[in-house]
């Protein structure tokens, strides 16, 4: 690990502004990821901002009848939280698919939302890697692909987003919520935070330098059936695959976003008003353009049987 | 009196022989330092430092670190509490796991300065040889360990998991994600799924923090 130097920040506005202050300066919140990359050199801030004395950790009911979750809420407090478990559930199940209870105990929402991806090449320094290195080439392409993402990729980066609670808030229709060194406050909906790579994999949210999440809203329930479904190659503390976000309404109408297969979590309405007519409807509409590698293109059939057990999942 | 071994050897407990090479290996390399000959002196760059203050097992602490200090490396390189093991280093083996403030979590994977005010129990909190936490005694009873590398975050992991079970913490394989989570096997094993034993000892693990989950009756 390269040596850093460290403060704890008192306030939200006092945080954003300490890490605009200092190039490559980085909040910490869990660590659980940050701390992973920063001995592996991949991450090298020389500036820590500690933000676990903001207060952000308690889950509120809004006005509009929805929940704001505090950006330091840990993923097993959010997980089981008894609001979320009754009117949120595919968000406690994505939770609970995730990691291991000593990370879910130490990890936090916003931190979860900003993971990295853990494409092979990313986390090899002696590797070409445009997201980790820009300009230095995608070893990935023509390399050990099968994690990796089979659509949304461009020819600078084909990593995948890893994360599994970021797909149920985006059926969810979540909302981020910041602060800007300046102290003004913005909104940006979950659709439009993570970014796709085009020419710059680097850039991976909308977040500004020094921006910092505050919280994560909830709109009203949906009501509906909430599943989750995570394929992995182990049974537990395993990466997806693939996996699925479903709400699913009695007349089969519903919400569904896939995770696993893209570099944000992947959803869209024209595919989702195919979800009547069943799992390969909804799919081939998903899934049109994707351009998998030998390696990978298991996902796309893998993607399509995950969503049937969950729509026979839902009916059941 | 010290029993010979068959081969004639006197038995030397393990950490001994490592504390003997340890003091032979800081002579060496003083003598090197020493000789004029070994090289121009690199100048200790000054690193940043910190100060933190927070109780292990009872008794509080504080310390100036590096702050690149993780919980682990303070625990044992700084408080010599070597209970408590380093094995990836990474989050993905759980022999790190400690209790922070009523919860498990890798000490590898969190700073130290991270953790002024913050209640931490090692596995050297949780029982002695004369008096065994009920997971300890469980442990020697079913045999839960070959090599006991992982053992003590096996432990400290069973006691922060049947915490959570207590206070109703739902898991990946619960079925009623309203009703209470009640730690079946399928429960336990996907609850303690983050602690690996390289030797595959997780049967006995499995029947140890069963026997302690019901009182005893495994």
């Amino acid at each position: 690990m390269r040596p850093f130097t460290y403060e704890r920040a008192g306030t939200p506005a006092e945080a954003a502004a300490a890490v605009a202050r200092q190039a490559g300066a980085k909040f910490i919140a869990g660590g659980t990821n940050l701390l992973d990359l920063m001995k592996l050199q991949i991450e090298t801030p020389p500036h820590l901002v500690d933000v676990n004395a903001l207060g952000l950790d308690k889950i509120e009911p809004t006005p509009e009848g929805g929940l704001r979750i505090g950006a330091l809420v840990r993923n097993t407090d959010l997980a089981a939280d008894e609001r979320v478990r009754r009117d949120y559930a595919v968000l406690s199940r994505a939770l609970l698919a995730g990691a291991s209870s000593q990370l879910r105990n130490k990890a936090t929402t916003a931190g979860n939302l900003l993971q990295r991806t853990r494409c092979p090449y990313f986390y090899d320094t002696d590797q070409p890697c445009n997201k980790r290195r820009p300009g230095s080439g995608c070893s990935a392409i023509g390399g050990y692909s099968r994690q990796l993402a089979v659509i949304g990729t461009s020819p600078a980066c084909i990593a995948n987003y890893p994360g599994d609670m970021a797909v149920a808030m985006r059926v969810l229709d979540a909302a981020v919520e910041t602060v800007r060194p300046d102290g003004r406050a913005r909104t940006i909906p979950i659709a439009d935070f993570h970014r796709l790579p085009e020419g710059t994999p680097q850039i991976e949210n909308a977040l500004q330098p020094g921006e910092l999440i505050t919280s994560v809203t909830l709109p009203q329930p949906a009501g509906g059936t909430h599943v989750y479904r995570k394929v992995r190659d182990r049974a537990s503390y395993a990466f997806a695959l693939v996996s699925v976000a479903a709400i699913v309404h009695a007349d089969g109408s519903g919400r569904v976003a896939l995770g696993g297969v893209a570099p944000k979590p992947w959803r869209s309405a024209d595919a989702e008003a195919e979800l009547p007519h069943g799992a390969r409807a909804v799919t081939a509409k998903l899934l049109a353009g994707a351009q998998p590698t030998s390696e990978n293109a298991f996902k796309l059939a893998l993607a399509e049987r995950t969503l049937a057990a969950v729509l026979a999942q839902a009916k059941a | 009196m010290l029993e010979q071994t068959p081969g004639g050897h006197l038995p030397i407990r393990r950490r001994e022989l490592l504390l003997a090479s340890a003091s032979s290996a800081v002579v060496a390399s003083a003598a090197v330092e020493a000789a004029p000959a070994a090289g121009p002196a690199a100048p200790a760059a000054a690193v940043p430092t910190a100060q933190v203050t927070f109780s292990v097992n009872g008794q509080s602490h504080t310390l100036t670190l590096d702050t690149r200090t993780t919980l682990l490396d303070a625990l044992r390189e700084h408080l010599h509490l070597t209970g408590t093991k380093k094995g990836c280093d990474h989050g993905q083996c759980g022999a790190c796991t400690v209790i922070v403030d009523g919860r498990r979590i890798n000490a590898c994977l969190t700073l130290a300065v991270m953790h002024p005010g913050a209640q931490v129990t090692t596995i050297e909190g949780l029982g002695t040889p004369e008096h065994l936490h009920p997971l300890q005694a469980a442990f020697v009873r079913h045999d839960a360990y070959q090599c006991g590398y992982c053992t003590p975050g096996q432990i400290c992991s069973a006691a922060g998991m049947l915490a959570e079970v207590q206070q109703g913490i739902p898991s990946h394989v619960t079925g009623d994600l309203t009703a209470r989570p009640m730690l079946s096997l399928d429960e336990l094993r996907e609850r303690m799924s983050g602690n690996i034993c390289r030797c595959g000892a997780y049967s006995n693990i499995a029947e140890a923090i069963t026997e302690v989950a019901t009182g005893g009756a495994a």
